[in-house]
């Protein structure tokens, strides 16, 4: 079986069997990044270029690095270094990417659509990297990964997405991705941080954090956008913290086997004390390290490898 | 030259509907009625049952010059005008430099003159530089011939000021447009807040940011006794709000725009720049409200919001592309589609196209009454045709109906007496 799509830009139009692909197709790259020589030919001779317009250490390299392993040549593109100063549209400095035959490109951008305007313009195969407040595809399937790993099946799996969902693109991957997978959602955050009518989209919000912790099997932390202080979302860090802030204390409302997600960068203290994202129940190196196994799965299958 | 046009169905709202014949003299129209003769050298028109119809009046286009003719001129804007059947159009002053002195009023209707097609009437600035601070010179503009002032674009956002707009537009019978968004609460947005811009990720603009404007403009229309155009409503609040205004005797007229009566917040799937646009498309909720303001006469107009932008700004995503679209050559069929579906009879929607945006503004235009500028429009209420962007007039091809079937084509459109547009040949 393979993936029977030019581009990967949003989970919401995925079935079950194509997300189930690409986490069993992870599973065999996984083994790869524990040998002692840590590369398989599969891309030799692609080459994939990271398209990033927004600074991103961690899913560049874990793509980077993904690629690499496949054997691809990897070029990193980043605004600042490229001509999208002199004013190039998001589609010509793509076509010029392009014209290099580039057989994948993987895209972060600001702007939600960005990837999708990009596919539609382009052959290469585009792979979302994530785009403004929309989808985080890879994010999201990381942590899919990452909670199948702990033995825990989907179907009826009670998971808490805690924090900004209005401007989270983790968020609406994980909300379209669990959903479809059977998960029961529940979203945690306070009023102006819940999107206009979200719970049409499947998921049950709370305001109250213990509530929505209560019984829970997976408690997912958003990052808070230190910068959004300030702008009427919320009035203080401290007042943030105190009540959507995962405390160890809070961590015991949830079912005890209980696993503490982050996609990070974390701000410890605020949205996650300290000794709980070192815990035990913290899976979010564990996360860091599914991303490569995952984003070469699939770079694997978009490359037609597959 | 004198010109009778003969044999045309003829719909004056309020004034002559029925079989008949129109005859031009001396650039105005000479008489209406059954069986008229022709005078000695006249040219006659035979149309064949078509409609004959006063020039259509748009109140609210972008002709974008000066400062932006890579998107559309006062002649090419012009030539849209009259391809759509619109004989006169009311021009928004965010230009650059922004409509806001007699300069730039006389030098938009120097070029319209050198354009020699449609009415160009320009609006004028209500603030300086449209930044919502100081009142722009209006008793100039208004001396200089600007028929209405706006902020358009970019609102009146400070209250007393806007207050003091209305009072000094009192002094020279100029009605106040204004286009309704609280900047604050619309904030980065770029579609209709909903669950369309949930589900895409893209920051919304409440219908909200609409309706908060479209009250604190009631209310200060109510206190100075101003005369107070809403530009472009699209949300059934506004619809509500305005009726009910109308009927406490505020003096005040609302306009709606094709696209708010045909489209939805749905047409924003996979991130269309062709369907951004400022009022943004709401839900169905919203577009059966402006229906029925249109229907029960809350809403009096049908303007367009012409607003020509080039394809590559159009390209650039989503969030960067700019609103607006253009609509002078669609907007008559997708008038006419309220006909076929029963929402307004064939006059009504003659009347709000022609007759009650000339009264909104106090414009001597929209009539075919005996001695009134000769500015007609023959079409065809049958003929079908596709919209092709390719083939419009204007500079810019940014619609979200190519490739629509529509009905309603116009034949021909005379301005003071003179033929300026005919269907050519190839599209007969």
């Amino acid at each position: 079986m393979s993936l029977k799509r030019k581009d990967l830009l949003s989970l919401a139009p995925l079935s079950v069997d194509e997300i189930t692909l690409i986490l069993e197709t992870a599973d065999s790259f996984k083994e790869v990044t524990g040998r002692e020589i840590k590369k398989v030919p599969a891309l030799r001779g692609k080459t994939v270029v990271n398209l990033f317009f927004e600074p991103s250490t961690r899913t560049r390299t874990s793509f980077e690095l993904a690629a690499k392993r496949l054997s691809a040549d990897v070029i990193n593109f980043s605004p600042s270094a490229s001509s999208v100063v002199k004013g190039e549209t998001l589609l010509d400095t793509a076509r010029n990417i392009e014209a290099m035959q580039a057989d994948i490109i993987v895209l972060r951008h600001s702007s939600a659509g960005a990837a999708e305007t990009l596919a539609h313009g382009v052959k290469s195969s585009v792979i979302n990297a994530g785009d403004g407040w929309h989808e985080h595809p890879t994010q999201a399937l990381l942590d899919l990964y990452t909670i199948r790993q702990r033995g825990m099946g989907f179907e009826g799996l009670r998971v808490a997405i805690v924090g900004d969902v209005s401007h989270s693109r983790v968020a609406r991957s994980n909300i379209y991705a669990l959903t479809k997978l059977g998960a029961d959602v529940r979203l945690v955050g306070p009023p102006t941080m819940m999107p206009w009518g979200v719970e049409k989209l499947g998921p049950k919000v709370y305001y109250n954090m213990d509530e929505g912790l209560r019984g829970v099997n997976v408690i997912m932390m958003l990052r808070l956008q230190l910068e959004r202080q300030g702008r009427a979302l919320f009035p203080t860090i401290r007042e943030y913290a105190r009540l959507y802030g995962l405390t160890a204390e809070r961590v015991r409302l949830a079912d005890p086997g209980a696993i503490v997600m982050h996609p990070g960068p974390i701000n410890r203290g605020v949205e996650i004390a300290p000794d709980v994202a070192d815990s035990l129940s913290s899976v979010i190196l564990d996360q860091v390290a599914n991303g490569v196994a995952v984003r070469m799965g699939i770079l694997y299958l978009m490359s037609g490898a597959g | 030259m004198p010109i009778l046009i003969k044999g045309g169905r003829v719909i004056d709202p309020g004034r002559f509907v029925g079989m008949g014949d129109v005859l031009i003299d001396q650039g105005k129209i000479a008489a209406v009625g059954p069986n008229l003769s022709a005078h000695a050298g006249s040219t006659t028109i035979q149309v064949h049952g078509q409609l004959v119809l006063p020039g259509f009046v748009d109140l609210h286009v972008h002709f974008r010059e000066p400062g932006f003719e890579y998107k559309e001129t006062i002649q090419s804007g012009s030539a849209a005008a009259v391809a759509g059947g619109f004989t006169t159009v009311c021009c928004m002053p965010n230009t650059d430099p922004v409509n806001d002195n007699q300069a730039v009023t006389e030098f938009i209707l120097e070029r319209a003159r050198l354009a020699g097609l449609a009415n160009v009437f320009p609006v004028g600035a209500i603030t300086k530089g449209s930044e919502g601070k100081e009142l722009a010179e209006i008793g100039d503009l208004r001396r200089s011939g600007c028929v209405a002032i706006s902020d358009d674009g970019k609102p009146v956002m400070n209250s007393l000021v806007m207050r003091r707009a209305m009072e000094y537009a009192l002094a020279f019978d100029l009605t106040v447009v204004d286009h309704c968004e609280d900047l604050y609460l619309a904030e980065g947005g770029c579609m209709n807040e909903g669950l369309v811009s949930t589900e895409l990720g893209l920051p919304g603009i409440p219908a909200a940011a609409e309706d908060v404007m479209v009250a604190r403009n009631l209310f200060l229309s109510e206190l100075t006794g101003a005369r107070l155009h809403l530009a472009h409503i699209s949300t059934a609040g506004s619809v509500r709000m305005v009726r009910e205004a109308k009927a406490r005797g505020i003096k005040v007229t609302a306009e709606a725009c094709p696209h708010h009566f045909t489209l939805t917040e749905e047409l924003v799937r996979g991130y269309n720049t062709h369907a951004k646009m400022n009022p943004p498309l709401r839900t169905w909720d919203d577009v059966h409200a402006i229906k029925e303001g249109l229907r029960d006469g809350t809403i009096d107009a049908i303007a367009t919001d012409h607003a020509p932008h080039a394809t590559q700004e159009k390209q650039q995503d989503f969030t960067e592309a700019p609103f607006g679209i253009v609509g002078l050559e669609t907007a008559f069929s997708l008038t006419l589609g309220l006909v076929e579906e029963g929402v307004l009879s064939l006059e009504k929607a003659v009347e709000k196209l022609t007759s009650a945006p000339a009264a909104a503004f106090g414009l001597k235009k929209g009539t075919l009454a005996v001695g009134a500028d000769a500015d007609v429009v023959i079409v065809d209420q049958h003929e079908q045709w596709e919209v092709d962007p390719s083939k419009f007039r204007s500079k810019s091809r940014n619609t979200p109906f190519g490739g629509w079937k529509v009905k309603g084509r116009v034949k021909k459109t005379i301005v003071g007496g003179r033929v300026v547009f005919e269907t050519s040949p190839a599209e007969r």
